[in-house]
């Protein structure tokens, strides 16, 4: 388990990003904390012909409030949004987030934008950015674009990314008073992929969630947005009813695939379970 | 002689039973342990290998031009080129007859018979070049139809693994003790169970490592080898490639973990000896963690239909169980893969007085990753199937599970005993255990808070599984089969001029403290300070010739030579000191170190002083004195075949019957291991065992597809138990010592692995009783607990 030989470069700047990419096309990688990419060379399913580490990159670091969003660089380590108090206050979500990716020693390399450019549809940081309705700010020789995440994951380990592209940083909306951020996840020890796991945004008075966003992860090939299951719970007071309806409703919104250890029944009534538990946590600002 | 003047009186005991902490502890620590891994030799190769990518598939054709042409490539070899200078091993012992298996290559010759079997061996300047070229050997396959399902191994459609041998039985026993057709059909109450337990493996921190040196102008072979048998090994490699035993050397580095898996011949470790030797030069091969998958062996794929018949007082009657068990395409050699069903069965009902028995053992072939010993061989089947049984019989006749236990357990006063399979107990203590045990978790009032709890839609679950445990083997276990495994140890102890003492010993170690245990032993016995001994092991170049450690035998056994070795070499010293001091050898004593007067304790010299005189100023001595200040002794395992220990777990946990999952709450252990040599050491033993067993419980097995191919091997699929997930585990202990020997050491490295996860299950099915469901089929997975519970759909 020793990875094939390759050429490393560390960059100064975005121009020698895009200049590398050009040269090397498709056979050049980028690296950023390695928790994905450096097992994949070692067990030889990826075996880039260059490297191009980017934890030099200015324009990919640090945690700014820019009015109503939250711009995070794509460099930024899961250890530094957890023990940022911006991203704590702005985006309460990813702060509760961190603590469920992997062990400490993953933490302390691993960073969002190499989570979200990996679109691994079990892990977190798709689901959070989903339901966080993030944008990624995107950049390439010919300039920057931003891509709605609802549009960037694709499918299983694909995105809106193309050759070329470098994701710079992440803008999420900042949360608004009242807005809550809940994720659970049902795991077999701390620290696995989850079985199934549930992000979710919603405002909750008086008995009921104001626009409610729940994002399943670990059930399909992206993250998914349950809106069936999200109108279920729109009118009035939320009954145990209509925590059963839209637990029902889940049907309508995916049909999970299953994995080695889960099958599809499995996850669907992992989802059910998750999602009334969800609906609780919500309504009683936990 | 700066020690005169003092008086010292004598220990009590020593330090037998004294918590001393492992000095190699900190070391190991501190990152300086040196591993396999960790050895550089000048001009060494590295080997990567090609392997099978079916689980049962003919060669047609190996293609390996393009690899050779690899720059850094030294050599590039197959099935058949090894076989040239590697004879073929066949896994069958005397001892279990109609044991069948096939010969087996280091490499593949005409067919793989597992996914991830080696074919090819490529040896190159680094592990990545080699990779490198493997990715080149074209082989060109014709797949074969594999057998996977052990359960129609024996059906006649299913294509015969081995044509030569005529069907896929590797191995078959009936056991027959009373008459156990009578107690079924005249008794009210049978209960009945067909319990899965889940194929999983050892996983080692260090995975299997080597480097073999062949130096060709002496044909010398040195191996340096994450072994726990090093003997054992000398015996392999010298008969296999025709080599003079006494020119063959292996060394065990620092070992890290072996769990029964490191001391098996596989043929990884026999292709990279070849390569040294084909090249004369250094060959490293460390295994990768997909490979440890792939290739260490498997063990516990057991199903096993099983009935129990009960007196409607709860008194068991008899056991009827059959047992199948696959173990791949061969059985492992030397020691083979009949032993893990044999002990099951053997082991079934052990605890009790239970006076009927019939067993069936199946052992077939299939084409999954060989099976054989791992820790607690055959334990945690034996000790599940029974104690599920025991506890549907007390769910049956609504009997507290403890007290059908304490109904049924061999008593005090029928000691000696002999099972109905022919086991024999010296002396165990299962009543204590379980008094104990009782005393020890609060059961009542953890029983009150259950029912409390229950009541809030709190699901919690108890559950018990009495052990008994196979140690300290004697001849019985492999040399009467005719395997050349040594049941015997030895010791070889001397005073260093500076007065300190060296003992190299047969017994290895792996991280469990041996070599502590060995000097604790050591210095009491020799009445000597601790700090002043030091104990080398595992170079059979530098130890005398033994077993080494496996199978609870470290202690018990490797302890006996010590104290034996120990008891000779303080003889030489007080009659070497009674000459210098012109007094009988019968007045002085060894205390702390220092030669005595035995009545009053009166310090006379030290032993550094002893060791000057002995060895540079023996002309101060009487003509024709020798002093002897080099002993050796062995010892030979005596009374019995081998020696058991028992003992009581129990499991608390919490069931989440929506999501499926089990928090384990608590863990408690009550065993007897005998004379307890550093209780340190073996709260340490217990502890791992239980996590090993709850591993097995809950989360560890290596899931295949219907191609037989192995689709977990990875550690971010095969769940191992991991701190975050694991109770506290309370340890107690009863000590009832072997009458056999002085040392009265038992053993204890199979106790906490033999019944841990049969307390899970238990506990398990003790939290869905309310639901009127249970289940018998290990890991006890959230999928299979939703099944059970009927929230999804039974498959």
């Amino acid at each position: 388990m020793k990875a094939s030989a390759f050429d490393y470069a560390r960059v100064e700047s975005l121009e020698e990003v895009f200049a590398l990419f050009a040269e090397y096309g498709d056979e050049a990688r980028i690296i950023a904390g390695g928790q994905t990419l450096v097992p994949a060379m070692a067990m030889r399913v990826a075996a880039p012909a260059l490297l191009i580490d980017i934890s030099r990159l200015e324009a990919l670091q640090g945690i700014a409030r820019n009015g109503d969003r939250l711009r995070i660089g794509a460099f930024t380590r899961y250890v530094e949004l957890q023990h940022s108090p911006l991203v704590a206050e702005a985006a309460p979500l990813l702060h509760r987030a961190i603590p469920l990716i992997a062990h400490e020693a993953i933490r302390s390399r691993g960073t969002f934008g190499g989570s979200l450019a990996n679109a691994d549809p079990a892990s977190e940081m798709p689901a959070c950015a989903l339901a966080l309705e993030a944008v990624m700010v995107i950049a390439n020789a010919e300039g920057e674009r931003r891509v709605a995440a609802a549009d960037f994951f694709q499918g299983l380990y694909q995105t809106a990314l193309e050759p070329g592209d470098v994701l710079v940083a992440v803008e999420i909306p900042v949360a608004q008073d009242g807005m809550q951020g809940v994720i659970e996840e049902l795991v077999r020890r701390q620290g696995d992929y989850a079985m199934v796991g549930l992000a979710a945004t919603g405002k909750a008075a008086n008995g009921m969630l104001s626009g409610p966003r729940f994002v399943f992860f670990g059930v399909g090939d992206r993250p998914v947005l349950a809106t069936k299951a999200a109108e279920a719970l729109a009118d009035g007071p939320i009954s145990p009813e209509h925590i059963a309806e839209a637990q029902a409703a889940l049907a309508q919104d995916f049909t999970p695939l299953g994995d080695i250890h889960c099958s599809p029944a499995t996850k669907a009534h992992l989802a059910r379970v998750l999602l009334g538990r969800v609906v609780s946590r919500l309504l009683e600002h936990r | 002689m700066s020690a005169e003047g003092k008086a010292i009186r004598p220990a009590a005991t020593g330090y037998i039973g004294q918590p001393v902490p492992r000095p190699n502890a900190r070391r190991l620590l501190e990152g300086r342990g040196r591993y396999t891994d960790d050895m550089v030799l000048n001009r060494m190769l590295h080997v990567a290998f090609v392997r099978s990518p079916y689980a049962h598939a003919r060669i047609l054709a190996i293609d390996t031009e393009a690899a050779r042409a690899v720059p850094g490539v030294a050599a590039v070899v197959t099935g058949r080129d090894i076989a040239e200078i590697c004879q073929p091993w066949v896994g069958v012992l005397g001892h279990f007859p109609g044991l069948k298996s096939a010969p087996q290559y280091p490499l593949a010759v005409e067919r793989s018979c597992w996914q991830g079997e080696p074919v090819v061996a490529i040896a190159a300047e680094t592990r990545a070049i080699a990779e490198d070229a493997c990715e080149k050997v074209l082989v060109e396959w014709e797949e074969l139809p594999a057998v996977v399902d052990m359960q129609t191994a024996l059906a006649p459609e299913t294509p015969v693994i081995h044509e030569e041998l005529g069907d896929n039985l590797a191995f078959g026993l009936e056991l027959k003790a009373g008459s156990p057709e009578d107690a079924f059909a005249k008794t009210a109450v049978v209960v009945e169970e067909t319990f899965s337990f889940g194929r999983h493996t050892g996983v080692t921190l260090e995975p299997r490592s080597l480097i073999a040196d062949f130096e060709p102008g002496e044909r010398r072979l040195t191996v340096h080898h994450a072994t726990q048998t090093p003997y054992q090994m000398q015996d392999v490699y010298a008969r296999h490639f025709g080599l003079d035993e006494e020119k063959v050397r292996v060394v065990a580095p620092d070992v890290g973990g072996s769990f029964g898996l490191k001391l098996h011949v596989y043929g990884e470790e026999m292709a990279t000896c070849a390569l040294s030797i084909l090249l004369g030069r250094p060959v490293k091969f460390v295994a990768d963690r997909l490979e440890s998958f792939l290739t260490d062996i498997h063990a516990r794929d057991h199903q096993v239909r099983a009935r129990m018949a009960v007196s409607a007082e709860g008194e068991i009657l008899a056991m009827d169980v059959e047992d199948v068990t696959g173990i791949g395409p061969y059985s492992v050699y030397p020691r083979t893969s009949a032993v893990e069903g044999n002990q099951a069965i053997r082991l079934m009902g052990g605890p009790y007085r239970m006076p009927n028995y019939h067993g069936v053992l199946k052992v077939v072939f299939q084409n999954k990753t060989p099976t054989c010993q791992y820790r607690a061989v055959g334990h945690p089947i034996a000790c599940g199937v029974t104690e599920g049984l025991v506890d549907m019989a007390a769910r049956r006749l609504n009997l507290d599970p403890l007290e059908i236990r304490r109904r049924n357990v061999v008593t005090a006063e029928m000691y000696p005993h002999t099972s109905p399979t022919g086991y024999f107990f010296e002396r165990l203590s299962h009543e204590e255990c379980i008094a104990k045990i009782e005393a020890m978790m609060n059961y009542s009032s953890l029983r009150e808070e259950q029912a409390r709890l229950r009541e809030q839609g709190i699901y919690r679950g108890i559950g018990f599984a009495t052990f008994i445990e196979i140690t300290n083997p004697g001849p019985a276990f492999y040399g009467v089969g005719g395997a050349r495994v040594s049941s015997q140890d030895g010791c070889v102890m001397k005073l260093e001029p500076s007065g300190r003492v060296r003992c190299s010993v047969s017994v290895t170690e792996q991280g469990q403290g041996t070599e502590t245990v060995m000097a604790q032993i050591a210095a009491t016995h020799l009445g000597v300070k601790l700090d002043s001994v030091t104990v080398l092991t595992g170079d059979t170049q530098a130890t005398p010739y033994g077993g080494a450690t496996w199978a609870s035998r470290g202690a018990g056994i490797g302890g006996m030579t010590v104290l034996r070795a120990a008891q000779a070499l303080r003889g030489k010293l007080l009659e070497l000191a009674g000459i210098i001091l012109q007094r009988g050898p019968e007045t002085l004593d060894l205390r702390e170190g220092v030669i005595v007067e035995a009545d009053t304790g009166m310090a006379r010299m030290d032993l550094a002083e002893l060791g000057r005189i002995a060895y540079f100023r023996p002309d101060t001595l009487p003509p024709d004195f020798h002093p002897d200040l080099t002993v050796a002794r062995h010892y030979v395992p005596q009374g019995l075949p081998f020696a058991f220990t028992n003992g009581i777990q129990a499991s608390h946990l919490e069931l989440d019957p929506e999501t499926g999952l089990v928090r384990l709450l608590d863990h408690w252990v009550v065993e007897d291991c005998g004379t307890i040599l550093n209780p340190l050491l073996v709260d340490e033993q217990v502890r791992g065992g239980v996590v090993q067993g709850l591993g097995a419980a809950l989360f560890e097995e290596c899931l295949y597809n219907e191609a037989g191919q192995m689709i977990n091997g990875s550690l971010a699929d095969y769940l191992l138990p991991m701190a975050s997930e694991m109770p506290d585990i309370h340890v107690d202990h009863v000590s009832t010592p072997t009458q056999f020997t002085p040392l009265g050491a038992k053993g204890v490295g199979e106790a906490g692995t033999a019944g841990a996860a049969a307390a899970v299950m238990n506990a398990v099915n003790d939290a869905l009783a309310p639901f009127q469901v249970s289940l018998a089929q290990m890991p006890f997975t959230p999928e299979r607990i939703l099944r059970a519970l009927g929230k999804i759909p039974s498959s």
